[in-house]
């Protein structure tokens, strides 16, 4: 029997090198000197959180720098128990919206420090409104990850 | 406006495709082409829906894709998004420029990674993709913050898998068919707390086409045309943590295509929506801001029966995106859906009651940054 038709399997790989822009490179520098950078719009008074440089609602220039609480409530989670190719760490692990003291917006990191093997004691440990601080990396290189996770407090 | 109606349409069954990427496009295009009796030279204008890098490892795929869809030589441009390429080619109907657009839409899910990690390209390459943003971890929390704002629990999430699955199993274009229980959703693997495996949208292949025609065309293409009633599009900030992921831009997009339609009260005038469901808690979630239900009345809905196949109001009875996900193209397979039940041809997935008035919805994005709704009526 002649074959129907054949696949080929290919992977393919791209370096690229992104610019961060100034308003970036100073929030991810911050980090180094563990300090969580926001900025705030002068028009709508709302603090972003990382800090950007123009305001998502009012559209103007942001130049206010705030260094930001490391504490936080979490809005929202999940518990990433599902592999897949490319992904940023081996499950499981967790992920929140946290909403940071005084801004006006949710910051998204990792959520650690405490057991993730079993779903039913984290869902008993973590939940919305569960307040939560910044635990640094000792490792820092001017990146998201230097922030280690946020770990629930109490 | 210029009146302006689907004339003929042609969609691929889910399964996996022996065809390449181009001989796949040529199939299906062809065949609304010969249904309406038309040369590739007589057709105004060609739209072409692909995401070419991320899921068909070509770069500008429409390079390669343009001899399938026939649009060498022929005015055409292309979108990311099959419903947003559906709206620019009534846009160009709209214009007077053209009387005819064909729209194909093309994926092949078996060819290309998986979606979470197609998707989690989506994010900036800074702060959401190394802390694992995508389309799945971004719907986990939407699904979290939907239950406990709006008390909607896993059992109601899990009835729209049900109801879904169930309605699939009469389409023969439909990728997952398959008869499950709640309890059956509700053991199925966690993907991502509180998602579970059943709850996301499979991976599907796709070419989906459409020929829309300005209404003297159309009559002459078609002897059941289904006429565009209205379009609208709206668009969330990029940043998920600047969002109110309960409440988004869809009630924005729906308004437009309302008042373009003409439709007061969506829960009565709409016969039936198709709605873009990725993972099944959406469904809940995007009825409400559709306004087929309250807000928050999204968990009640579910319960109360009217949106299964043969209830008061429809919703999904192709099987929806959780029974087939050809990503880009699962806009312009909402619309055929749609189309089919106001022409009465969808066989054993066909709704009970007369259908004038249809939705078709599209989403893309996390958690519903982008919505597309198009009104359509027989
Ligand atoms: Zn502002």
């Amino acid at each position: 029997m002649t074959k129907e038709y054949e696949t080929i399997i290919n992977t393919i790989t791209l370096p690229y090198r992104w610019a961060l822009g100034p308003a970036w490179t100073r929030f991810f520098d911050g980090l180094k000197e563990e300090k969580i950078y926001g900025t705030r719009c002068r028009k709508c008074k709302k603090i972003f959180v990382p800090a950007r440089s123009f305001c998502p609602d009012c559209f103007e220039d942001l130049d206010e720098w705030s260094d930001v609480s490391q504490e936080g409530t979490l809005r929202s989670w999940t518990l990433v128990k599902k592999s897949h190719y490319g992904q940023v760490r081996r499950p499981p692990y967790a992920l929140g919206l946290i909403h940071l003291d005084g801004t006006d917006c949710d910051f998204i990191h990792f959520i650690g420090g405490i057991d993730l093997s079993d779903l039913k004691k984290v869902r008993e440990k973590i939940k919305a409104g569960t307040r939560v601080k910044a635990v640094w990396n000792k490792e820092k290189n001017a990146n998201i990850h230097d922030i280690s996770y946020f770990k629930p407090l109490k | 406006m210029r009146k302006m109606a689907i004339a003929q349409f042609a969609q691929s069954a889910g399964v996996e495709s022996k065809e390449n990427l181009m001989d796949f496009t040529y199939r299906i295009s062809k065949e609304v082409l010969d249904k309406a009796g038309l040369k590739r030279s007589e057709v105004g204008c060609v739209v072409i829906a692909s995401s070419d890098i991320f899921h068909s490892g070509l770069s500008c795929a429409n390079a390669i894709d343009w001899d399938g869809a026939g649009a060498f030589m022929v005015e055409g441009t292309r979108a990311e998004d099959s419903m947003f390429a559906f709206i620019y080619a009534c846009m160009r109907i709209m214009s007077g420029h053209f009387d005819t657009v064909l729209v194909t839409s093309i994926v092949k899910g078996s060819e290309n990674p998986e979606n979470d990690t197609l998707t989690g390209f989506f994010a900036d390459p800074f702060y959401m993709r190394p802390l694992g943003i995508n389309e799945t971890t971004a719907a986990a929390m939407q699904m979290r913050e939907y239950m406990q704002r709006c008390n909607i629990t896993e059992e109601q999430c899990a009835k729209v898998v049900v109801k879904n699955l169930g309605n699939a199993l009469f389409n023969p274009y439909a990728h997952v068919r398959k008869r499950v229980t709640v309890d059956d959703v509700l053991n199925s693997d966690v993907v991502s707390d509180p998602l579970k495996a059943l709850e996301c949208a499979p991976k599907s292949e796709g070419v989906a086409s459409i020929l829309l025609a300005a209404e003297d065309k159309a009559k002459k293409l078609t002897d059941k045309p289904v006429w565009v009633k209205g379009f609208g599009t709206s668009m969330d900030h990029f940043n998920l943590g600047d969002r109110d992921l309960l409440n988004g831009q869809l009630k924005i997009a729906a308004g437009r295509a309302y008042k373009m339609a003409g439709i007061r009260n969506p829960k009565k005038e709409i016969d039936v929506a198709e709605i873009c469901e990725p993972y099944a808690f959406q469904e809940l979630l995007w009825c409400e801001k559709l306004g087929l239900c309250g807000d928050g009345e999204g968990g009640k809905l579910i319960d109360s029966g009217v949106t299964q196949m043969h209830g008061a109001s429809p919703v999904n009875p192709s099987g929806g995106v959780l029974a087939m996900n050809p990503y880009v193209s699962r806009g312009l397979y909402r619309l055929i859906e749609s189309a089919m039940q106001i022409s009465g041809s969808a066989g054993g997935h066909q709704v009970d009651k007369k259908v004038k008035t249809a939705l078709a919805h599209g989403t893309h994005g996390f958690a519903g940054q982008c919505h597309s709704l198009v009104i359509l009526e027989g």
